[in-house]
């Protein structure tokens, strides 16, 4: 039960953290915002990494797998799109 | 340190990259930066995790790694700007789903997992299939509607009770699984019912409200994310889980605000019965001033201060570039243009600002909704390329019109309105507009990239 509170104590923490910084992102990044958060939440590709890696279970070792992919294209994709569209951005005469 | 905390202490290392990243976001000089700083926190939790003494074989880890990667890498690279939509739906949709897998996984997993009570397991599992699933489906739906593949919008009662049943079966069986997490039919019946509510939830939403779509479904796969992160006790997971889902609750609520509706009117597809009821009368009969080209381009000859209010209809007519030569012509006439760009113009937040950039005008040319308003009574003309209901007066002066109180962007305090369409068909609202009527407006009838190309032609001819 311990370690549940904690967990529920950074998740609420985590979201203040976002709220207050992402209330400052001008609406000109707001595309860029969207495909690099996104990339972030393929930090689900750690569970699935231990999920394709550890388990006996060839039934999750398979599932493990495809979530491996998924959150692969999620974080390459999502960060390498962000990164086009920011140099975009950036770049002046 | 045992490599135990070792990992950890890796973990917070990401998480912290992760926040400074997303601060780095906050400013576009700083932004290449900070997206870089999300990606080496990626690697470094990456790699930690591979350390990890649970992980025996390594050869789904290599080839999902690799799968991934590959289509990841030809993917980002090939896509166009203009398709940029559909891309981060697809994305969003992947997120979820990996969550939702990943739930499975551990849903099958014969033991415990160390350290996080069963119970806490089995709750969370539940929650991030059902939202993992829904986020899945509902961003694949999303997906087919911006690629152009689905053009079905059934709504109505019918599929309201639908989505709603399907949501409630999903929880009961969601329910059922957590009293009994042996119960693997449990758990597909309740992933099959949070799918079906995805795909029922997003299918009667329409084109121009595709930002709140988005929007929300981003927000969706970082909570699904949050809730894998309770599944394995994994803070990081719950850290950039909630920061992502934080961002896109924002974008939600700002896209929602944007265009005076609520999230709920939007998943209904719902813009009040009046746009159904009202006739669509000729209110254009014979009042509609069209001009050619070289009668526009005549506007330029003297103007001082020119706004560009680009719509989606300039993604489709691919004209930023186009609208760049125009401008760049314009400027170095010595008439200083302006970008204004409404919060909900396009499919997705930030779309017009990512074509334009993508075209090389800077930034700082690009006014917001707030910022741009009160500037255009010193606009001599506003140029209207493919944008419709963002700037129908009706929202602000018609108190019986469907899109009554969203805010719009007031082009006719302008000097001279030129609005370039390649009809006078309505837009997504589907109702008329005065502003193509007002004695300020000349409608010039063309498609968006050829009308300022033809412009640019003219005003060198001048």
């Amino acid at each position: 039960m311990e370690s549940f509170l904690v967990s529920v104590t950074v998740f609420a923490l985590a979201v203040f953290v976002g709220f207050e910084i992402i209330t400052k992102i001008p609406s000109t990044l707001h595309t860029p915002l969207m495909s690099g958060s996104n990339a972030i939440s393929g930090i689900t590709v750690v569970g699935a990494l231990v999920a394709a890696g550890a388990t006996d279970s060839d039934v999750a070792r398979l599932l493990g797998f495809g979530a491996v992919v998924l959150a692969t294209v999620n974080v390459v994709g999502g960060f390498l799109i962000t990164n086009r569209m920011l140099a975009m951005f950036r770049k002046k005469k | 340190m045992t490599a135990d905390s070792a990992i950890q202490a890796a973990y917070l290392i990401a998480a912290i990259l992760f926040i400074l990243g997303l601060k780095g976001l906050t400013s576009p000089r700083t932004a290449v930066r900070g997206n870089m700083m999300g990606a080496a926190g990626m690697l470094i939790a990456v790699l930690a995790t591979l350390t990890d003494r649970q992980i025996v074989s390594f050869e789904m880890i290599v080839a999902g790694l690799a799968v991934g990667a590959v289509i990841g890498i030809i993917w980002a690279v090939r896509v166009q700007m203009t398709a940029m939509p559909q891309l981060v739906a697809a994305f969003n949709g992947f997120g979820g789903g990996a969550s939702a897998l990943v739930a499975a996984a551990a849903a099958f997993l014969p033991g415990t997992i160390e350290g996080v009570p069963p119970i806490q397991v089995d709750i969370s599992v539940a929650l991030s299939a059902f939202i993992g699933s829904a986020t899945l489906s509902g961003s694949l739906v999303a997906w087919a509607k911006l690629q152009g593949i689905l053009w079905w919008q059934p709504r109505g009662l019918a599929l309201q009770l639908l989505s709603n049943a399907s949501a409630l079966t999903a929880v009961v069986l969601g329910v059922l699984y957590v009293l009994d997490p042996e119960s693997m039919w449990l758990f597909a019946g309740l992933c099959g019912g949070a799918v079906l509510y995805g795909i029922l939830l997003t299918v009667a939403v329409g084109g121009a409200d595709m930002p709140v779509i988005i929007a929300l479904l981003n927000s969706c796969s970082g909570l699904a994310a949050a809730a894998t992160g309770f599944v394995l006790g994994n803070d990081v997971l719950i850290i950039s889980g909630s920061l992502v889902g934080a961002s896109g609750f924002i974008l939600t609520q700002i896209m929602c605000k944007a265009m005076n509706r609520s999230l709920w009117d939007v998943l209904r597809g719902d813009l009040g019965e009046a746009a159904a009821a009202r006739p669509q009368g000729d209110i254009y009969a014979g009042r509609v001033k069209s001009a050619s080209p070289e009668e526009a381009a005549l506007l330029f000859d003297v103007a001082r201060v020119v706004t560009v209010v680009p719509g989606y209809g300039m993604a489709v007519a691919q004209a930023q570039h186009a609208v760049r030569d125009f401008a760049q012509l314009l400027e170095a006439r010595g008439t200083e243009v302006r970008y204004a760009i409404h919060p909900v113009a396009g499919r997705m937040p930030g779309h017009m600002n990512v074509l334009l950039a993508e075209a090389d005008v800077p930034y700082e040319r690009l006014y917001d909704m707030d910022t741009i308003n009160p500037m255009f009574t010193e606009c001599d003309v506003a140029i209207v390329l493919g944008a419709n209901d963002v700037v129908n007066p009706a929202a602000r002066d018609e108190p019986g019109s469907p899109i009554y109180g969203m805010p719009i962007l007031e082009v006719d305090k302008a000097q001279v309105v030129l609005v370039i369409k390649r009809s006078l068909s309505p837009g997504f609202a589907g109702i008329p507009n005065r502003l193509f009527v007002n004695d300020k407006t000349l409608m010039l009838f063309s498609d968006g990239k050829k009308a300022m190309q033809d412009l640019a032609r003219e005003v060198r001819d001048l």
